[in-house]
């Protein structure tokens, strides 16, 4: 009965405020007279009586946006961006899967002669990677009196493709991390990666095992 | 290919910064254990800072791999180890249950999906696998792989069937036989690149192992045969080489 009441006094209320020009609802409301008695008597119960796992919200992916510098070799240095998507399975160790693309630049011999042994195409070097990750310094910062976040400093390391010069090339990556939390959900990352594949002599002139190293920074979300 | 993978990052980005869904209410729990020890991060090295007495009440705002971050009544908010949080009560007073993954999980999987790296006749390899078991014993494997080798890269895609005996082993022994395609693609540089694709089957023999959770470690070694023959050569190809990788099951 009561609730019937409410929602025809709240309509007549609306009507009128309405008709008066848009004047809002809710101060139609408040100016009500008998506002109070229509409060809910029996306050909801805000505790569940019982447990349920399923309803925590469980942050154990993290996903990272990043960009840095990946030092091509005998390319040059060159931007490198992409993304990565890991999961935490203890709070010692994760897996992560990566993307990641840059553009190379000339060699000397090419820069020097004015040649281009390879087409545009070519020169982009794009790279995707499987790789286990090992927290082996947890810890807390403290940047201020008031401010503590914690961190971790792990080693990294798998295995991927990388096509790049006209072929798909079996790459190994490792590397140290560093991970700054600010929050338990958003992080700084810092990574220094080495990626290791094999050029050949069609390319360079002899067969060699080729070292690219990378430094980048990313934003990390965890979900 | 530019375009599209700066599409992905941007998606990615957009998928974690939406809002949330939806805030849920947290899950109270009352602690039962003379404690409660809240570590200040969400492993054993973060010191604990604060401890709760039995019979209050906390609320567990969230989770990381085996931790919860909870919040005490007063307002003192940390992680607790899910040992200890085993060892609370709801409040209608029933012992709190954790899903637990055990070696009986890992014997009982029904999927297992996974990636490996293995030596392919000295080239490296990469895979992508997922597994359907019918039968404790019995399980069937589909498989995509791409090796890197000096001439030529290849590209297989196979099928298996897996017998695995000691199913109820933490180390458990497998034996299989596969059957597939695989694609040869000789390298850019080589004058007259050629792809061919050959039929191709092989056996193996390996180790399952589980880890930790939902994850396995398996390794295996691999005797290929690859139906080569042609009517101006008449030998098949047969490679040896090793597989090691890691999967969740569920």
């Amino acid at each position: 009965m009561a609730s019937r009441f409410r929602s025809l006094l709240l309509t007549g209320l609306l009507a009128c405020g309405l008709l008066a020009g848009g004047l809002p609802a809710s101060r139609a409301a408040e100016t009500a007279p008998d506002d109070k008695e229509l409060s809910p008597i029996i306050e909801p119960e805000v505790a569940r009586r019982e447990f349920h796992e399923a309803r925590i919200d469980t942050e154990d992916f993290e996903v990272t946006a990043f960009a840095g510098i990946l030092g091509i070799e005998d390319f040059g240095s060159s931007p490198v961006y992409g993304a990565r998507l890991a999961y935490h399975i203890a709070e010692w160790l994760f897996v992560e899967g990566a993307l990641g693309m840059a553009t190379a630049g000339k060699t000397s011999y090419e820069a020097i002669t004015g040649t281009n042994n390879l087409s545009d195409e070519e020169r982009n070097l794009t790279y995707y990677n499987i790789a286990v990750g090992f927290n082996l310094l947890p810890g807390e910062v403290y940047p201020s009196r008031h401010t503590t976040f914690n961190s971790d400093f792990y080693l990294i390391g798998g295995v991927g493709s990388t096509r790049f010069a006209g072929a798909d090339r079996f790459t190994f990556n490792f590397g140290v991390g560093y991970r700054l939390l600010f929050t338990d959900s958003f992080a700084l990352r810092i990574d220094f990666r080495d990626h290791v594949f094999n050029m050949d002599a069609a390319v360079l002139g002899q067969d060699k095992t080729s070292q690219n190293l990378e430094l980048t920074a990313g934003l990390a979300f965890f979900f | 290919m530019r375009i599209q993978f700066l599409w992905l990052v941007i998606l990615a980005l957009w998928v974690t910064a939406m809002p949330r869904a939806e805030e849920t209410a947290p899950e109270y729990v009352r602690i039962a254990d003379p404690y409660l020890e809240l570590h200040t991060g969400p492993g054993q090295g973060y010191p604990v800072f604060y401890v709760a007495e039995r019979g209050e009440e906390i609320a567990i705002l969230r989770r990381h791999t085996d931790w919860f971050r909870v919040r005490t009544r007063r307002g003192k908010e940390g992680w607790v180890h899910r040992d200890q949080l085993e060892r609370t009560l709801s409040l209608g007073g029933e012992k709190v249950k954790l899903a637990t993954t055990t070696l009986e999980s890992f014997s009982e999987r029904r999927w297992e999906i996974g990636a490996t790296g293995s030596d392919f006749g000295g080239a490296a390899m990469l895979g992508l696998y997922g597994g359907y078991a019918f039968s404790k014993n019995l399980s069937a494997e589909l498989g995509l792989a791409q090796s890197f080798g000096n001439i030529s890269s290849t590209l297989s895609l196979t099928g298996r069937l897996v017998a695995q005996p000691f199913p109820e082993w933490r180390y458990s022994p497998f034996f299989s036989l596969g059957t597939g395609f695989i694609e040869i693609k000789p390298k850019a540089t080589i004058i007259y690149p050629e792809r061919t694709t050959n039929q191709m089957s092989y056996i193996a023999l390996g180790l399952r192992t589980w880890l930790t959770r939902r994850f396995l470690f398996r390794i295996e070694y691999d005797y290929y045969t690859i139906f080569s023959a042609t009517n101006d050569r008449d030998d098949n190809e047969e490679l040896n080489g090793w597989q090691a990788g890691f999967a969740v099951f569920f």
